[in-house]
C-alpha cells in the first residue's frame, strides 16, 4: 500500500486498520480524566461542601484529547512500518534481465546510472532470482543465458558507456533472439528514442513486466555545426524536459601556441516544450578557423561535444594572375572562374605574390604564370615546402613559356613538354576531348564527369617514368589533365587547362567546383556529400569516448567514404576525426538531420526515474513523533492538573515561556552567525600568509570537500608545530581566480566533481606558482589512481583540470624519492585510503645510483606537484579539540595509519620547504671523509 | 521504668537523646528571637506588693495605722503612707495547638505552623521568664510558675509534642488561673464554636488574653489548580474537586467569614486578635505578643 502517489509505502499495511479504532478510543479518552492529586491540606475544613462549579472539567480537555489520539495514530503508523520512496517490488522471482542501452546519452551521469544498476543486480540476486545482462550499445555477440549473476557484478563495475547509440539493427535481432520462457526485465534507459527501441520493448512486455529508468533530466547534445553568413551556428537538443532551464555551449580550439583553450561561450536559453534551440556563435575569420569544438559545459557526454572539421575552417586562398586585369573582358579573366567558385567557402586574397605571401594563406592558386621573378619563385617555393598548396593552371603564357626544348620548373609537377596540344578547334583535327572516368586513388575518386566537359586545348607533360604517379585525372586518350607533385611538406598541382573556358568547358561545369574542393581549396560548408565521398577511404585520427574526450586513435580500420558519410557512428567507427589526404573529416554523435526525442515505451511499461530517492524507513521518525507526542502530552497532564504548579511558581506561563525562549534562541543565533560573518580583507589575509609560512588549499565550492580541506590542514599544521621547528599558521582557502598565489607555498586541492575549471588568467597564476617553486598536492580522494587510468569520475575530473597546467612527466613515487626520508623515514604515504600509487615529477632518465650511495642521485629539482588519491585531508582532519574528525581505518591499525599519515604530512612540507637538501646529505659521509684528511 | 529492660532504656536513651537535639535550636532559636526585645526586671507602674519605692500618699481612714510612715509623716501635718511599686508576678498560660492540621507548611522555604507557633510560644515564655512573671502551658503539664527551671520544663514540653487529631486538642480552660493571661497559637482550623465556648469560658474565669491565627501562605492563597482530591493532615476525611482553581474564590471567603468569627470572639470577650502568615518574620508577632499581654494588665 502506498500513499501521495507512491511516495510512502508501509511494510504491514493491515496493521492501518487500527486506526479505525481511533474514535472509539476517542470516548473511552474523553470519559476517562486525568488522575487527580492528593494533596494534604489543614484548610480543607473550609471546602466541605463545597460543589465544583463547571462538571465539563471532569472530561478530559480537548487539547489533552488531541494529542494523545495522535500520539496514538502515530504510534499505529509506525508499527505499520511506513517506507518512504518505497522500491516498486517486482514481482514473481523468474529471471532477469537487465537491460542497458549504455550509450553517450548516459555518459553524463553514468556512475549514478552504474550504481542504480548495480542495486538492480544487488537486489535480483537477494531475491535469488536468475540474471543476465545485456548491453545494447555493445558489439559483443548476443549471449542471452541467464546465471546467478556472480560473474555480472564485476561486469557491470567496470562497465562503460559508449560514444555511439544502440543499433537499430542489433536491437532487431535481440527481439527476435530472446531467450524462451517468461522474464522480467529492467531497462536503464537513456531517454532518447531510436528506431528498434520500442520493437525490443514491446517483445520485452510480452515475455513479462517491463520497468525502465529514465533520468528525468535528460540527455543534452550538439548537432549540425554549419558555417552561415560567417556565423558558425548549431543545434542543442534537449528532448526531455527536467533539466536546468539553460545550458552554455563553448567554442574551443587552439590558441597561436597551440593550448586548447576557450575561446568563445554563448548562453542558450532552454525553452521548456522545445526540443531544439539555436547556438549561434559571432566570431572574427582569425578565431573562426582555430574552432576545433563545441561542447556543453559540465556535461561529460560524446552529445555534447561538436566536432568541427573542414566544415567550419574558411581557408585563406590567394589568386594571382599575371598581367593587369584587362578593362571590359572579365569573362575572360583567368581569375573569373575561380573567384566565382571559392568566393562563397573561403577568404579570398587577390593581389601580386609579394602582397599574398604575407597574409598566410593556405592555398595559392596561379591562373596562367609563367615565371616568376627569381625572389618571389624561391620565396614561393620555400612557402610550398613548408606545406603550402600550390594550384596553377595553364593558359596561353604558360604555353608561351615552354621553350622549344620543353619547360622544367620546380614549382610545376611534371616537366611539360614543348609546344600544346589543340584539338577539335577550326584548325585542328579530331574532336574535343573528354575528361576519362578518375581513377581509383585518385582524390577525385567518385566524382562524375559531366558529359558537356570538352577540352580544347591543353599542355602536355613530358613522358617520364613516374608520371603516372603524378596524374590525378587524365583526358580519355589518356593524356594528363591534373597533375601532383610533392614539394618539401606541401605540393604543387597543375591543371593542364585554363582557369577560365577558353580551353576547356570545365571551369562552366559543377565538376570544377567539386575537384577545387577535393583539393581542399575549398570546403563546402555543407557536410561533403556521400557521392563526393565515395572511392575514398578514411582514416581516424582522435577519437572520441562517450564521455567527449578525444584520445588518439588505435586499432581503427580505414573506413570507407561512403560509410563515414552516412554519419553514424557504429563500434567499428566511433565517433572523431577523420583524416583523407588534406581533408579531414569530423565525425560526430549526432548525423545531420537526426533530431532527438523522448522514448515512447508500450503500454505496460513501468517507468522510473533514476533519481529516485532511495528507500527510507520512517518507522524511527514516526516512533520519535510518538514518543514526543507522549512527552507533550506529560507536560500538558502536568499543567492541566496543576502538578507542575508546585515546582515552577507561574505553571500557566511555562509553555509560553519555553516557546519564546526557544524562539528567541533560534533568532539570537542567527543573528549571530549573520554577524558573525564579518568580511576580512583579502589583503589580511594575504599578508598574514607572506608574514609566515601557510598551508592553503584551493577552494572546490562542494562545502564539505572545502571544510574537510580546512580541518585536514589544521590538524597538520598543528602536528608540524608539535613535532618540527615549521609553524605554520592557520591554514587559508585560496579562491584561484582572486587570491595571490605567491604567497603560498603549498597547496592542497582535493579534487571535487562539481568544481569549475578555473579560468585561463588563474591557470596562469597556477603556473607561474608551479614554476616558482610551489607544490601542488592533487588529491582525488578515491583510493583508485592505482589504475593510472583516471578511471574514477574524479580520475577524469582531475585530468580535465590539470590539462592546461605545465606539469612534468609523471611517475610513480619510486622507492628513493626525496619523499620517502625527507623527515621521517617512510615506506607507504596513506590518508584515509592506503593506495601507494603516489605520483610525483619522473626522474631524469640519466639518474644513476651513485656507487655506495643507497639512493640514486635524482629530482634535482623538487616535484611542482604530487598526486594521489588517499584523502589525505580527512586523515589529517582535526577537530578543534585536537581530537580526530574522521575515523580511519580500525583499532590499533588505523591509529598507526593516521601517523603515518601525519608523517607523509610532515615530509611533504619539509620536502616543499627544503627542496632536494635531504638528497644532497647523501654526500655527507664523503665530504667529512675529505674534510677529515 | 525497669531496669531489666534493656530495650527500654535503650529507648528513653534515645528518646533523651531526640530531646536534646531538638531542644537546643528551639531554645536557641526562641532566645535569639527574644533577645531583640530588651524587657528585664521591672515594675508595674502602680502601688503594690514589691520592693521598690512608688509614691508618698496621705494616709486615709480606711487605711491601717501600721502602714504609717513615721519617718515622713513627721516632717508635716499630715499622715503619710509609702507605697512600693506593685511588683507581684502574673501568671500566662500559653497554649500551643497541637492538632495535625499545625505540622503542614506548603514549601521548604518557611516553618510548620506548629513548629512557628512553639518558638513564638518559647520566645514568649523566655521573655516572661526574664520579667519574672509565671508563665506555664496551658493544660496540666506545666502549671504556671517563675524561674528558669519552668522554663526548661516547657522548653522539653513543647520540644517533644506529638501532634493530636483535631478534635483532641483542646483549651483546658479548667487548669487556668483565674485573672491570668492567655495566649492562643492556633491556626483556628477546628471546631469554631467549642472553641468560642472555651474563650469565653475562660474570659469569664477572668482570663484575658490573645489569639493569634498561624496561617500558611498556601492556607491563605489557595493556589491550587486541576484535579485534585484533599486530605486531611490526619487523613481523617478527604474532598475530591474536578478543579481546584474554581474553589479558590469561594474558599477565601470562607477564609474571611471564619476570621471575622473569630475577630467577634475576641472583642466579645475582651482578648485581642491577630493573624500571622509563616512566610513571614516571628519577630513581628512576638513584638505583638509582649505588647498585647504587657498592655493589657
Amino acid at each position: 500500500m502506498t500513499l501521495f502517489g507512491g511516495m510512502i509505502g508501509f511494510t504491514t499495511p493491515w496493521l492501518l486498520w487500527a486506526l479505525a479504532a481511533l474514535p472509539v478510543i476517542w470516548i473511552l479518552l474523553r470519559i476517562v480524566p486525568p488522575a487527580p492529586i492528593l494533596r494534604r491540606f489543614p484548610g480543607i475544613v473550609l471546602l466541605f461542601g463545597l460543589k465544583d462549579e463547571d462538571s465539563a472539567a471532569a472530561r478530559t480537555p480537548p487539547l489533552l484529547l488531541l494529542i494523545r489520539l495522535a500520539l496514538i495514530a502515530a504510534a499505529i503508523l509506525a508499527f505499520a512500518g511506513p517506507v518512504l520512496n518505497p522500491a516498486a517490488k517486482t514481482e514473481g522471482r523468474g529471471p532477469f534481465l537487465l537491460v542497458a542501452d549504455a550509450s553517450w546519452a548516459d555518459a553524463a551521469d553514468w556512475s549514478a546510472r552504474r550504481a542504480r544498476l548495480g542495486a538492480a543486480l544487488a537486489e535480483a540476486r537477494r531475491a535469488g532470482r536468475a540474471v543476465a545482462f545485456l548491453n545494447l550499445a555493445d558489439p559483443a555477440p548476443l549471449d542471452l543465458t541467464f546465471s546467478d549473476g556472480a560473474a555480472l557484478e564485476a561486469r557491470l563495475a567496470a562497465l562503460d558507456p559508449m560514444a555511439w547509440e544502440p543499433g537499430a539493427e542489433r536491437m532487431g535481432d535481440m527481439a527476435t533472439a530472446l531467450p524462451a520462457g517468461r522474464f522480467d526485465t529492467l531497462w536503464l534507459s537513456d531517454g532518447l528514442d531510436r528506431e528498434g527501441k520500442k520493437g525490443l520493448a514491446t517483445a520485452l512486455v510480452a515475455r513479462g513486466t517491463l520497468q525502465v529508468i529514465e533520468s528525468p533530466r535528460g540527455a543534452r547534445a550538439l548537432g549540425e555545426m554549419r558555417l552561415l553568413d560567417g556565423k558558425v551556428t548549431a543545434k542543442l537538443f534537449h528532448p526531455l524536459p527536467g533539466g536546468p532551464p539553460q545550458a552554455v555551449v563553448i567554442a574551443k580550439g587552439l590558441d597561436p601556441a597551440g593550448i586548447e583553450r576557450e575561446l568563445a561561450r554563448t548562453p542558450v536559453a532552454l525553452t521548456p516544450g522545445e526540443a531544439i534551440e539555436e547556438v549561434s556563435f559571432d566570431l572574427p575569420s582569425e578565431l573562426r578557423n582555430r574552432v576545433t569544438r563545441l561542447e556543453i559545459e559540465g556535461e561529460a557526454s560524446a552529445g555534447a561535444v561538436l566536432l568541427a572539421d573542414d566544415a567550419l575552417k574558411r581557408r585563406k586562398v590567394a589568386l594571382i594572375a599575371s598581367g593587369t586585369p584587362q578593362e571590359g573582358l572579365e569573362l575572360l579573366s583567368p581569375l573569373h572562374y575561380l573567384r566565382k567558385a571559392l568566393a562563397p567557402n573561403v577568404d579570398l586574397v587577390e593581389g601580386t605574390l609579394a602582397d599574398a605571401l604575407p597574409a598566410a594563406p593556405e592555398v595559392i592558386v596561379m591562373a596562367d604564370v609563367a615565371r616568376l621573378p627569381g625572389e618571389d619563385a624561391d620565396r614561393l617555393a620555400e612557402w610550398v615546402e613548408e606545406g603550402g598548396l600550390l594550384v596553377r593552371f595553364a593558359g596561353p603564357r604558360l604555353a608561351a613559356a615552354v621553350g622549344l626544348d620543353g619547360m622544367r620548373d620546380p614549382l610545376l609537377p611534371v616537366t611539360l613538354r614543348p609546344g600544346g596540344r589543340s584539338v577539335g578547334g577550326t584548325m585542328s583535327w579530331g574532336a574535343p576531348r573528354t575528361v576519362a572516368p578518375f581513377a581509383e586513388g585518385s582524390p577525385f575518386a567518385g566524382l562524375t564527369v559531366p558529359d558537356e566537359v570538352k577540352v580544347t586545348a591543353q599542355v602536355l607533360a613530358e613522358p617520364s617514368p613516374d608520371l603516372a604517379d603524378k596524374v590525378l585525372a587524365s583526358l580519355d586518350d589518356g593524356t594528363p589533365l591534373v597533375t601532383r607533385a610533392a614539394l618539401g611538406d606541401g605540393q604543387v598541382v597543375l591543371f593542364h587547362v585554363t582557369a577560365n573556358a577558353e580551353w576547356s568547358g570545365l571551369p562552366l561545369s559543377g565538376l570544377y567546383v567539386s575537384m577545387l574542393d577535393r583539393l581542399a581549396i575549398s570546403s563546402q560548408p555543407n557536410r561533403p556529400a556521400e557521392k563526393d565521398m565515395t572511392g575514398t577511404v578514411w582514416q581516424a585520427s582522435r577519437l572520441m569516448d562517450a564521455y567527449g574526450a578525444l584520445a588518439p586513435a588505435e586499432d581503427i580500420g580505414g573506413v570507407p567514404g561512403a560509410r563515414l558519410a552516412g554519419n553514424i557512428p557504429a563500434p567499428d567507427m566511433p565517433p572523431g576525426l577523420y583524416q583523407s589526404d588534406e581533408r579531414s573529416f569530423a565525425l560526430n554523435v549526432l548525423a545531420p538531420g537526426r533530431t532527438l526525442g523522448p522514448a515512447r515505451w508500450p503500454a505496460g511499461t513501468v517507468i522510473e526515474g533514476l533519481d529516485r530517492a532511495e528507500e527510507r524507513p520512517l518507522k524511527g521518525w514516526v516512533l520519535s513523533l510518538a514518543v514526543l507526542l507522549m512527552l507533550a502530552d506529560v507536560l500538558a497532564t502536568l499543567i492541566l492538573t496543576g502538578r507542575l504548579k508546585g515546582r515552577l511558581g507561574a505553571p500557566r506561563r511555562v509553555p509560553v515561556a519555553l516557546f519564546v525562549a526557544v524562539v528567541g534562541g533560534a533568532a539570537l543565533l542567527g543573528l549571530m552567525g549573520g554577524t558573525a560573518r564579518a568580511a576580512e580583507t583579502d589583503e589580511a589575509r594575504l599578508l598574514e600568509a607572506a608574514g609566515g609560512m601557510v598551508l592553503g588549499h584551493v577552494v572546490t565550492g562542494d562545502p564539505r570537500v572545502d571544510e574537510m580541506a580546512q580541518a585536514g590542514l589544521s590538524g597538520l599544521s598543528a602536528i608540524l608545530t608539535q613535532r618540527t621547528s615549521v609553524e605554520p599558521g592557520a591554514p587559508m582557502a585560496v579562491d584561484l581566480e582572486r587570491d595571490d598565489l605567491s604567497v603560498f607555498t603549498f597547496l592542497y586541492w582535493p579534487i571535487s566533481l562539481n568544481q569549475p575549471a578555473p579560468s585561463v588568467e588563474a591557470y596562469r597564476k597556477l603556473n607561474r606558482f608551479l614554476q616558482t617553486g610551489g607544490m601542488i598536492l592533487f588529491d582525488t580522494r578515491d583510493a583508485d589512481l592505482a589504475g593510472g587510468g583516471g578511471q574514477t569520475p574524479e580520475g577524469r575530473r582531475l585530468q580535465e583540470l590539470a590539462a592546461l597546467l605545465d606539469i612534468p612527466p609523471l611517475e610513480v613515487m619510486p622507492k628513493d624519492h626525496v619523499l620517502t626520508r625527507s623527515f621521517y623515514l617512510l615506506q607507504d604515504f596513506p590518508g584515509r585510503h592506503t593506495s601507494r600509487a603516489i605520483w610525483v615529477e619522473a626522474a631524469p632518465p640519466d639518474a644513476e645510483q651513485a656507487e655506495g650511495v643507497p639512493f640514486r642521485n635524482l629530482n634535482d629539482g623538487v616535484s611542482p606537484v604530487v598526486i594521489g588519491g588517499n584523502d589525505w585531508a580527512s586523515a589529517w582532519a582535526m577537530d578543534e579539540y585536537g581530537n580526530p574528525a574522521y575515523p580511519v581505518g580500525r583499532g590499533l591499525a588505523g591509529d598507526r595509519q593516521r601517523e603515518i599519515a601525519y608523517r607523509f604530512g610532515i615530509n611533504l612540507v619539509m620536502y616543499v620547504l627544503t627542496g632536494n637538501y635531504k638528497s644532497d646529505q647523501v654526500h655527507v659521509p664523503a665530504l667529512l671523509e675529505r674534510l677529515g684528511q | 521504668m525497669s531496669p531489666a529492660g534493656p530495650a527500654a532504656a535503650a529507648g528513653l536513651r534515645q528518646q533523651a537523646g531526640g530531646l536534646a537535639d531538638a531542644l537546643p535550636p528551639l531554645l536557641a532559636e526562641a532566645r535569639q528571637l527574644a533577645a531583640a526585645i530588651q524587657t528585664g526586671e521591672h515594675g508595674r507602674r502602680r502601688a503594690g506588693v514589691g520592693e521598690e519605692f512608688w509614691q508618698y500618699r496621705t494616709a486615709r481612714p480606711e487605711d491601717e495605722a501600721r502602714r504609717i510612715d513615721w519617718r515622713r509623716s513627721a516632717r508635716s501635718d499630715q499622715f503619710y503612707i509609702r507605697e512600693k511599686e506593685w511588683q507581684a508576678a502574673q501568671s500566662v498560660h500559653l497554649w500551643v495547638d497541637r492538632s495535625a492540621s499545625m505540622n503542614f507548611r506548603s514549601s521548604e522555604r518557611w516553618p510548620e505552623k506548629g513548629a512557628r507557633a512553639r518558638v513564638l510560644a518559647l520566645a514568649v515564655a523566655i521573655l516572661l521568664e526574664r520579667a519574672g512573671e509565671r508563665f506555664g502551658l496551658a493544660d496540666d503539664r506545666a502549671p504556671p510558675r517563675a524561674g528558669r527551671a519552668q522554663l526548661g520544663r516547657v522548653a522539653g514540653i513543647l520540644a517533644d509534642e506529638a501532634p493530636l487529631p483535631e478534635a483532641e486538642a483542646a483549651l483546658a480552660t479548667a487548669t487556668l488561673v483565674s485573672g491570668a493571661r492567655a495566649l492562643v497559637l492556633s491556626d483556628f482550623f477546628g471546631d469554631i464554636d467549642r472553641m468560642s465556648e472555651l474563650v469565653l469560658a475562660a474570659a469569664a474565669r477572668g482570663v484575658i488574653g490573645a489569639l493569634m491565627q498561624i496561617v500558611d501562605p498556601a492556607e491563605e492563597d489557595f493556589p491550587f489548580a486541576g484535579r485534585t482530591v484533599f486530605e486531611m493532615m490526619s487523613g481523617a476525611a478527604r474532598h475530591e474537586t474536578q478543579e481546584a482553581g474554581g474553589l479558590r474564590r469561594r474558599y477565601i471567603e470562607r477564609l474571611a467569614e471564619r476570621r471575622d468569627r473569630l475577630q467577634a470572639l475576641a472583642a466579645k470577650a475582651g482578648w485581642q486578635f491577630t493573624i500571622h502568615r509563616t512566610d513571614q518574620p516571628p519577630m513581628a508577632a512576638l513584638v505583638w505578643i509582649h505588647t498585647v499581654l504587657g498592655g493589657a494588665r
